[in-house]
């Protein structure tokens, strides 16, 4: 006969401040588990909903990012030319030749200098990029000294409006738009005309070349065909894997850093479960006799007090994730490792996490009862009868 | 006297509790130290930065290169003392993880400029005899057990190619706030090879090293500096070397106030798990504490029977966490070194400690001695266990 749900849980009702107590330790560390895994998974997802699965990205061999990357004119021309890129309904080839560096601009909040990458954009390039729709104002005129801004931009640096200019490489820039790419790293990028920041930055070279795949399916081929042509220098990457490599690093330390963390942490929580539930076991020795000599067996005795900690370890689960889904209205920037510019991206709770906490939170209440079950399942009747 | 002893034995009723409790503030005061130490370590290079070098760059962001040119301008402005330059080399040893900075520098007068980094005479002078030399940290000598005369190739991502290097010298620094994993060689190198592959990026440096005659003119001399070049193609941006660390750590600062909130979560984890021993520890003791008041002891004696338990508990933990944080930093600083080329514990670091010890053990014992100290005689008599 197995010891009813009620006893269990009553039981924990009972000892209200013990309850809490050990409920509140656990649920800090779940939330610090939640919140670092959630952190690494907005950064990925960040950074992997920048790519498209049939764009590619040409860059200069062994440069990891855009920033480190040039491509000649020359070189430029002959990818360009390449068949298998797709052409849209005019007739053109879907590439664009684009050339990526950065320029420090001062914040809103603290007003001092965060670097910020800054595009500059050939005619399709806001076609290749379907995720970018302009919210507000235009898309600059090409050819003139115009540009528009990530939404992220918008929201975290000084003059951030359109209608309002931007000085840099001596030359003033009139924002004529504002471009939402939601949670992507386009957001935290501004964009002009090509060319002409090309002249303003006094570079040769562009940075990379994006083009659309006709047929996603012959990325091998063209890749080779680059790859291996002597005139060419590059690397064929698909977006998708050429924004995971950058966000590798980063996300990497902050789960490593994670999991140690809550690893730690959790050994405090588990030692605050096993002194609850070795109390509520001493305290109640006279009771488990008298369960026993009921006739319950050792294994029920077991697995109520198994059940009990289970218990503290999902209800200090649970409050963990609530505290910790708040968090998704929190966006955070910080320093992109692999391009040394701003990023921003928020806290994202995926159903995933939801499960990885939760059975951590019961593991946790696990280790923390299981060994005061065990003392309080071998006691003899007649000493736990005398006991009190 | 015989209150003291009363506390010691009474912590001493509960053995298995105590001695979990005690793990339990050792560990959390452990990663606290460890957190801490981390912070510390992320400020390292802000905290060895001199207050006579200017860092000269270029005003549009770090990318972007100066012309040598400006060398001989700078050296002629009031109040500098000697000026170097040196560029980001950004290259790959084997492998990307094997990751630590390397930088092409005007060596000379570089050196001279950083007196922290000490190399033996007679290396110095081979150094800087040969074109295709190099120097290392002595960390990062060790990790990768170069010696003397090893030749290193790194793979370049900002310079295209395999470079290959002698390794000339080995430095050490004056004193472990010294980062000793850098790697350096001579710029007149790189940029004769530039001059060969990329004739139009060649005479460009990353950066200037400004030393100044007198620290407190530092602020003019940088307003000097950038308004020489003011209007120019390149219009630099000169700033404190503490102020260009400083500027590194603000774009992270995301992450570090996050470190920050967290070595404050792990005390309140441990605050809880204190305040849950000395909360069931109270209620037990109930009884006696009213026998306490009968016998005519007033709150008193009682609260200070309970935050003196809560005291001596938090504390021993406190302190055996924070002899353990020693060792353990040392295995951290040896695996951590990639990240982290300076990971020393902080004399501030173990104040903060002692004061969260003793913030744990008074609040752990504010609710129980607050109960203790409230409940009538009649009621404490009647209540059992």
């Amino acid at each position: 006969m197995k010891i009813p749900f009620s006893y269990s849980l009553r039981n924990l009702w009972t000892r209200r401040l013990t309850t809490s107590l050990t409920v509140g330790g656990m649920a800090l560390v779940v939330f610090v588990f939640a919140a670092v895994l959630m952190l690494a998974e907005g950064l990925q997802k960040t950074l992997v909903d920048t790519g498209s699965d049939d764009n590619v990205v040409v860059t200069r061999k062994s440069a990891g990012s855009e920033v480190q990357s040039a491509i000649d004119r020359v070189q430029a021309s002959i990818i360009e030319t390449q068949p298998g890129i797709a052409v849209d309904a005019d007739g053109r080839r879907m590439v664009a030749k684009e050339i990526v560096v950065l320029i420090a601009l001062p914040k809103k909040s603290t007003n001092k200098p965060s670097n910020v990458v800054i595009r500059g954009i050939g005619e399709k390039s806001l076609e290749l990029r379907r995720q970018v729709k302009i919210s507000e104002g235009r898309m600059p005129v090409s050819g003139s000294t115009e540009i528009i801004i990530g939404k992220s931009i918008a929201k975290r640096f000084k003059s951030g409006k359109v209608g309002e200019i931007l000085r840099f490489g001596l030359r003033d820039w009139r924002i004529v738009g504002i471009f939402d790419a939601g949670n992507t790293g386009f957001s935290s990028e501004v964009w002009g005309d090509a060319d002409i920041l090309m002249q303003t930055f006094r570079r040769q070279a562009y940075s990379s070349i994006i083009f659309r795949l006709q047929n996603p399916t012959e990325f091998e081929v063209i890749k080779q065909k680059i790859e291996s042509d002597p005139r060419l220098t590059l690397e064929v990457r698909k977006e998708t894997k050429y924004y995971r490599d950058q966000s590798e690093m980063m996300a990497k330390f902050l789960r490593i850093l994670g999991i140690s963390l809550t690893i730690i942490f959790s050994l405090g929580a588990v030692i605050g479960a096993m002194i609850t539930m070795y109390a509520a076991v001493a305290n109640r020795i006279a009771e488990i006799g008298t369960l026993r000599a009921l006739g319950f067996r050792r294994r029920n005795i077991l697995a109520a007090f198994v059940m009990e900690s289970l218990f503290l370890g999902l209800i200090g689960g649970i409050a963990g994730l609530i505290f910790a889904s708040f968090l998704q209205f929190y966006t955070i920037s910080t320093m992109n490792w692999a391009t040394f510019s701003e990023l921003a991206f928020s806290f994202e709770l995926s159903p995933h996490i939801v499960l990885k906490s939760i059975l951590f939170s019961l593991i946790m209440g696990l280790t923390g009862g299981m060994l005061p079950a065990i003392r309080a399942s071998r006691m003899n009747i007649v000493e736990a009868l005398r006991g009190e | 006297m015989h209150v003291l002893k009363l506390i010691f034995r009474n912590s001493l009723r509960h053995k298995l509790r105590t001695i979990l409790t005690v793990l339990g503030v050792t560990i959390a005061i452990l990663s606290f130290g460890l957190l801490r130490t981390v912070i510390s370590a992320w400020y390292a290079g802000v905290e060895a930065s001199s207050a006579s070098r200017l860092v000269t760059r270029n005003a549009v962001s770090l990318t972007f290169p100066l012309p040598l040119s400006y060398k001989e301008k700078i050296r002629q402005i009031e109040g500098v003392k000697s000026v170097s330059y040196g560029s980001w080399f950004g290259g790959i040893y084997i492998d990307e993880k094997n990751f630590f900075a390397n930088y092409a520098l005007e060596a000379e007068h570089y050196l001279d400029i950083y007196p922290e980094f000490i190399i033996p005479p007679e290396q110095k002078e081979a150094f800087l005899r040969d074109r295709k030399s190099a120097v290392a940290g002595k960390k990062l000598a060790d990790k990768y057990g170069w010696k003397i005369g090893d030749i290193i190739t790194l793979k370049g991502t900002i310079y295209p190619g395999n470079w290959e290097f002698v390794l000339k010298a080995i430095y050490k620094g004056r004193d472990n706030t010294v980062d000793e994993t850098a790697f350096f060689f001579h710029w007149a190198y790189l940029n004769e090879i530039v001059k060969k592959i990329a004739p139009q990026r060649a005479d460009q440096v990353g950066w200037y090293m400004v030393e100044v005659k007198n620290p407190d003119h530092a602020a003019e001399v940088a307003v000097r500096i950038d308004q020489a070049f003011k209007n120019s193609l390149a219009e630099t941006l000169t700033e404190t070397e503490k102020a260009f660390q400083l500027g590194f750590i603000s774009m992270t600062e995301a992450i570090v106030i996050a470190i920050k909130l967290v070595s404050f979560v792990v005390i309140f984890i441990i605050m809880a798990v204190v305040a849950n021993t000395m909360a069931m520890t109270a209620r037990e003791r109930i009884g006696e504490y009213a026998v306490f008041k009968t016998l005519g002891f007033g709150g008193f004696h009682i609260s200070g029977l309970i935050f003196g338990e809560s005291i001596v508990i938090t504390m021993t933990g406190t302190v055996i966490g924070m002899v353990l944080t020693f060792p353990v930093a040392k295995v951290f600083a040896s695996e951590l070194s990639t990240y982290f080329p300076i990971f020393i514990i902080e004399p501030e670091t173990l104040y903060m400690d002692i004061a969260a010890g003793l913030i744990v053990a008074l609040m752990a014992g504010i609710f129980p001695a607050w109960r203790a100290i409230k409940i009538s005689i009649a009621d404490g008599l009647r209540r059992i266990g």
